[in-house]
């Protein structure tokens, strides 16, 4: 091997590398028991160098492990000390600060030997069902009611499982079994990616990763430091309300691009929340990074060396920046509404260039179903916990639609019905596109979705809100429309809350309606031939066209005729 | 004896379709012609006649003669792909009329803020809904309601819709409200084709279901208008012969069965390229390979186990958005299970950002092409790397017809990388390759690893205009030992066609335990899974005897991944909860490590594979060295192993004899192809003409 090639391979083994973060991933996703991981693929995986520095990270359906990832890390090497790292060791903590925001995302770290010697570590993160407590929902007052905390620790010991640690959490959650076997399915992924690793090392005769690392973060550092250079050096406010649990809360942020660094200040956002949707400082970042990245620098890989020139401040117990004991289980609730406040701003220093308010926060409920009489519990009779994932319609875009039904700016995927639909009584009786929930303007929000949702004769269950914009829909963006906001009743009429358990009785159903994205310029400049389309597809009624779009009844009725041809 | 006479005069022809050409194969007796003749795509039956014409000449025999042809055809997969098939309506569960359009709900690309979805194959105005509700355990929740239904079918009778789709939620566990619909549409509707989702595709996950039955029900109309002329168009020229169509589970089935579900012809060129491989390993004597099929836009991959090609449930088709995951559409029919990703000897290069090189998806295509043709491209592609570094000459591409200009190769290199990186050319190219490579070793691995195989225990087969350029350096970063490049290699799918055998997959989803595994259930549904493929089989091959081969999908309860488990006949027809675990276990403990202690195990869909015997091929020897091959013309060629230039010797394929013997660097040429033996390989010419090529000790 020449100088010369050796730009080249390290070029290949950059690739390499996040291919087998990708692989490693995949093994997850592959033998993970969780729906949350399986199917919706909430979870993330990486590989770092032996000062703990990301060097690659799987792009899976989650930037909220971005930078939490990232950080999470070199608290296990303070914590357990390198110099009792020992080849077979596996380490593991669910502590929200120290990794990725609640008690329900498990965190293994794998320290990586080469020829006896520390060289890395591979780690991932999933996000479990059940971790005990008062079940996953934003009812707590404390982090000591959400469940088992698990501080960093050895999960194996040279090889020998930590059995001690096994026991307590076999002790302490719903569905044991299956915790266990998520535990393992991580465990064994960084396996996986410890073997891709070594076989990579051979192959280019390195015995460490102190070259490709530096290789790897240096560009990475430079090509960011680039893309922000060629930005304005501005300064500019974001803001957003949604609903919170009980109170409003107020997320606002001061960005500022300077020539080497873009600043986050999340100062004069409402503080922390009695119930539990507090957001810890790494998800924070992890969302902050998100939208700056889609933004600015979209093909540059994550990393420390990407990462490192994006900062984010927030005032200790603000509602971003909670603290210990504050309950956390929900912190996705507001961390997925960080993207668009910070597009709020952005879209004063780079105009046409970020989406409107879109629906933020997945649209996300658990169901636990149990029968109504316990004398007929019995082989096809029993108790079940459901997650669910949905979506909303995303924000307006300066150039097309916002998506319907589409996930931003979590990644996750939703499951099949008929999959859900087999792992309990659970009935979902619609799922289906919401029309004229898209906020009018040029271009239009993406549509929300209804949903219905019951059990089978015999049961009744409760039901675990995880919803915003009930009070505050996504606004628009350059005179755009708003979306239309969440809707959640009984199918008797009663009106259900936004967040928290509710109890609905033998034979009733769930109602919804998930809100729809903002809307972008307005909508007078609305091309004819998409407001045409629209009501051709049934994404607005004739009522909308009328009224909001101006169409005249003769063109509307000239659609209706033709709309099947 | 009359019938092996008969036997004997046999001659088979196999059709293959692409994009760009048409591929026609003659076997006669042991003797094997070829054509390669423009696709001609508006009426591609114009291009068969003409290749018949053309290679039934060489091979001096009368086209009333021939007594089979297989044919192959990109043809459902275009129609997907460029949105031209016919006007469909989708009938669907009340509740549900967006499935198709929601898809998961996920962006397939996540940094990306101005990405599109692809639009769904039904648009939502042709999407019509009924009220009816099976549960996921097969009880009607809501019952179909016969004056709902002919409501409906008033509505659908006045926009003459040419085909309808039906698929309801639950359908494939109870089928009784899909083929209650389809029995009122065939007598009210009489001129539209009717595809039902629990017989196109019964399996869970609606999603997948739905998009599979609007698949089957757009492209059936094209389908069967274009198998119909075609077979008029064969009588016309007195081939009375029966005609039957590779499918993408790698065997063959009747004209009629392929009319009925032509979603299940899409990719049966590329699983003509597996069977292909498949004989090849078969032939000589090779337990496990890689078949390595590499063109001028994508390359192919496929795990050939004890000679084989693994099968999968499911798989995306027009892929949108960079070849990438999830940008497609996701069809569930039994296939051969590949990667495909867009390297090819026409991607595209460029430097990013981070100033590195990227190779494709993008391709230049045949017009312009790479630079080095001339034409006006004006981006370097992989031919333009593999011309710089003398692995191609410029008067030796397709036989000589194509003279290439190696002086365009390096301005493009020039402009376009050398000068963004500040390095050599010769480093550029060298750049360009090991990214290409990578990017292809890296598809193997992961697929590899998914399978739970060990790749250095393999054999790689490689074919293709491309891939023999590329097959030695992928070997070396897969720690694979030996390839072979057989004889045909360009017409490798149309030959797979000859030796695929009639066979038909049926299956379907239905849940069970392990703990409370019921025998009289299970065994039925294998029973009538085997009836129904059996009589697909026994539609095309009446007297022929038929095998079966039985596989569940498992996982643990609480998975959502399934791995497939085979079943030998004997317990199939009487499958104990014992053995299952067993099998499972082993096969879980391949694939992941370990086991899972505790936890119950799920058996989730059913399958039966029915297929009459292989054709049998004789085996041959492999051959030892007898002497080595005598080369006096050497060029000069950048091996990349070693980093630098050496001086390779030349020879064309054609003037290698059995037992010759050639040790890397080399280049062997050919018309269609040209083989590169980097310094770390030995090459041996084999009896049947193959070439196989060996890592030095």
């Amino acid at each position: 091997m020449n100088a010369k090639t050796k730009k080249i391979n390290n070029q290949v083994m950059w690739n390499r590398l996040i291919s087998v973060v990708e692989e490693q991933a995949q093994a997850l996703i592959r033998t993970a028991f969780s729906t949350s991981v399986r199917e919706a693929g909430d979870l993330s995986a990486g590989v770092y160098n032996s000062k703990g520095e990301m060097l690659a990270q799987a792009v899976t359906g989650t930037p909220g492990h971005v930078n939490a990832m990232a950080e999470s890390v070199g608290h296990f090497i303070k914590y357990i000390g390198e110099k009792t790292f020992r080849e077979g060791d596996v380490y593991i903590t669910n502590d929200p600060w120290m990794g990725t925001g609640h008690l329900h995302d498990i965190t293994v770290v794998t320290p990586t030997f080469k020829d006896q010697k520390f060289i890395g570590f591979f780690a991932c993160t999933a996000h479990i069902v059940d971790i005990g407590g008062r079940g996953f929902g934003a009812d707590a007052i404390s982090i000591y009611e959400e469940g088992l905390y698990i501080p960093i620790m050895r999960f194996f010991d040279k090889g020998k499982i930590n059995n001690t640690l096994i026991q307590i959490i076999r002790a302490n959650v719903r569905e044991p079994d299956q915790l266990v076997g998520d535990l393992f399915a991580l465990a064994a992924c960084n396996e996986i990616g410890i073997k891709r690793l070594l076989v990579m090392m051979e192959e280019f005769k390195i015995k460490n990763l102190t070259i490709i690392s530096n290789f790897i973060l240096e560009r990475s550092y430079k090509a960011t430091l680039e893309k922000i250079s060629q930005l304005p050096q501005k300064e500019a406010t974001g803001f957003m309300t949604i609903d919170g649990y009980n109170t409003p809360i107020n997320i606002k942020i001061r960005l500022t691009i300077l020539k080497h660094e873009i600043r986050c200040d999340f100062t004069g956002t409402s503080s922390v929340d009695e119930k539990g949707i507090n957001v810890p400082l790494v998800y924070t970042k992890a969302y902050a990074c998100y939208a700056l990245k889609c933004t600015i620098a979209p093909n540059i890989p994550n990393n420390a060396g990407s990462l490192s020139p994006f900062k984010v401040f927030a005032p200790i117990n603000s509602i971003v920046n909670a603290i210990h004991p504050a309950p956390v289980a929900l912190r996705h609730v507001i961390g997925h509404f960080i993207p668009d406040t910070i597009f709020n701003a952005l879209n004063k220093i780079m105009p046409n260039t970020v989406p409107a308010e879109g629906a933020g926060t997945l649209c996300n409920f658990q169901v636990s179903i149990r029968p109504t009489e316990y004398q007929s519990v019995g082989e096809d009779n029993y108790r079940s916990e459901v997650l669910t994932f949905n979506s909303g319609g995303s924000g307006a875009r300066p150039n097309s639609d916002g998506l319907n039904a589409t996930a931003f700016p979590s990644g996750v995927m939703t499951m099949p019905i008929e999959a859900t639909e087999n792992t309990g009584p659970i009935i979902i009786w619609r799922k289906e596109l919401r029309p004229d929930s898209g906020g009018i303007g040029k271009f239009r929000g993406g549509l929300g979705q209804f949903m219905e949702v019951g059990v089978k004769e015999g049961y009744v269950f409760d039901f675990q809100a995880m919803f915003d914009r009930v009070n505050y829909p996504a606004k628009g963006q350059n005179g755009g429309g708003s979306g239309s906001p969440t809707l959640i009743r009984r199918d008797d009429g009663l009106k259900m809350k936004g967040k928290g358990k509710q109890f609905i009785p033998n034979g009733n159903k769930v109602h919804l309606a998930f809100p729809g994205g903002g809307g972008f310029g307005k909508v007078a400049h609305r091309d004819k031939s998409l407001i045409k389309r629209d009501l051709t597809l049934g994404y607005i009624s004739t009522e909308s066209a009328q009224l909001h779009y101006k169409l005249s009844e003769q063109e509307i009725n000239s659609v209706l005729q033709n709309k099947k041809k | 004896m009359t019938n092996t006479l008969k036997n004997e005069t046999k001659i088979r022809i196999g059709v293959d379709i692409g994009g760009t050409f048409t591929d026609v194969v003659l076997e006669k007796n042991k003797e094997v012609f070829s054509s390669k003749v423009l696709t001609t795509s508006d009426f591609p039956e114009i291009a068969i006649l003409n290749g018949i014409a053309e290679v039934t000449k060489e091979a001096k025999v009368k086209p009333e003669t021939i007594s089979q042809i297989i044919h192959g055809t990109t043809l459902a997969t275009n129609a997907l792909i460029e949105r031209t098939g016919a006007k469909t309506a989708l009938i669907t569960t009340k509740g549900f009329r967006d499935v198709i359009e929601m898809r998961t709900e996920s962006r397939f690309e996540q940094y990306d803020l101005n990405l599109m979805m692809p639009l769904p194959l039904i648009s939502r105005e042709h999407r019509y809904v009924i009220e009816e509700r099976i549960s996921a355990t097969g009880d009607i929740l809501i019952p179909i309601n016969k004056t709902k239904v002919m409501e409906l079918i008033k509505a659908l009778k006045n926009e003459n819709y040419a085909s309808i789709a039906v698929g309801l939620i639950h359908s494939y566990t109870n089928d009784y409200h899909e083929r209650y619909i389809k029995n009122i549409l065939s007598k009210q509707l009489r001129n539209a084709m009717v595809s039902i989702s629990s017989e196109v595709s019964p399996q869970m996950r609606e999603y997948e279901r739905f998009n599979t039955v609007s698949a089957n029900a757009y492209v059936k109309p094209l389908m069967k208008s274009y198998l119909m002329r075609l077979q008029k168009k064969l009588i016309k020229q007195k081939i009375v012969c029966p005609i039957f169509l590779m499918h993408s589970g790698g065997g063959i089935i009747s004209l009629e069965s392929a009319a009925e579900f032509p979603v299940r012809l899409i990719e049966s060129g590329p699983a003509g390229g597996a069977v292909f491989a498949a004989t090849i390993a078969k032939k000589h004597k090779i337990k496990n390979t890689l078949s390595f099929d590499m063109g001028g836009t994508t390359a192919k991959i496929c795990l050939i186990k004890n000679q084989k090609p693994k099968t999968s449930r499911v798989f995306e088709v027009a892929r949108s958005y960079r070849f990438k995951k999830g940008s497609g559409m996701p069809i569930s029919i039994p296939v051969i299970d590949m990667v495909e990703i867009g390297a090819g000897g026409g991607s595209l290069a460029h430097v990013d950002e981070l100033q590195q090189i990227r190779v494709g998806p993008q391709s230049a295509g045949s017009n312009p092409g790479p630079a080095c043709y001339s034409l006006g491209g004006n981006s370097p592609t992989v031919t333009d790397a593999d011309l710089f570094l003398g692995k191609l000459s410029e008067d030796g591409f397709a036989g000589g017809s194509m003279p290439l200009s190696k002086i365009d190769s390096e301005n493009t290199l020039k402009i376009n990388i050398s000068d963004k990186l500040g390095t050599s050319d010769e480093i550029s190219a060298h750049g360009i390759l090991e990214v290409v490579d990578e990017n292809m070793a890296n598809a193997a691995r992961v697929h590899a690893v998914e399978n739970g195989e060990d790749l250095s225990d393999y054999t790689m087969i490689a074919f293709g205009g491309a891939a023999p350029l590329h097959a030695s350096r992928i070997c070396e970063k897969l720690g694979i030992n030996k390839f072979l490049v057989p004889e045909g290699a360009g017409v490798g799918s149309a030959l797979g066609f000859l030796h695929a055998p009639f066979s038909f997959e049926a299956t379907r989803s239905f849940y069970s335990r392990i703990s409370n595994f019921n025998l009289k259930l299970t065994k039925n549904i294998f029973a009538e899974l085997q009836n129904d493929a059996t009589t697909f089989v026994k539609s095309c091959a009446p007297n022929s005897p038929i095998q079966s081969e039985y596989k569940v999908y498992m996982r643990y309860k609480g998975q959502g991944w399934e791995i497939p488990v085979h079943l030998k006949e004997k317990d199939a027809l009487k499958p104990t909860g014992k053995e299952l675990k067993k099998l499972f276990e082993r096969e879980y403990k391949k694939i992941f490590g370990r086991i899972v202690n505790d936890i119950d195990i799920e058996i989730t869909i059913w399958s039966v594979n029915s297929f009459t015997p292989l054709k049998k091929i004789t085996e041959i020897e492999p051959i030892e060295a007898k002497k080595i091959a005598r080369i006096k013309e050497k060029r000069s060629m950048f091996d990349s192993k070693l980093g630098r230039e050496v001086r390779a010797k030349v020879i064309a394929r054609n003037q290698l004899n059995e037992g010759d013997e050639i040790y890397g660097p080399a280049i062997i040429t050919e018309t269609e192809t040209t083989i590169i033996l980097t310094s770390n390989f030995k090459a041996t010419v084999q009896m049947d003409k193959c070439i196989s090529v060996q890592k030095n000790e």
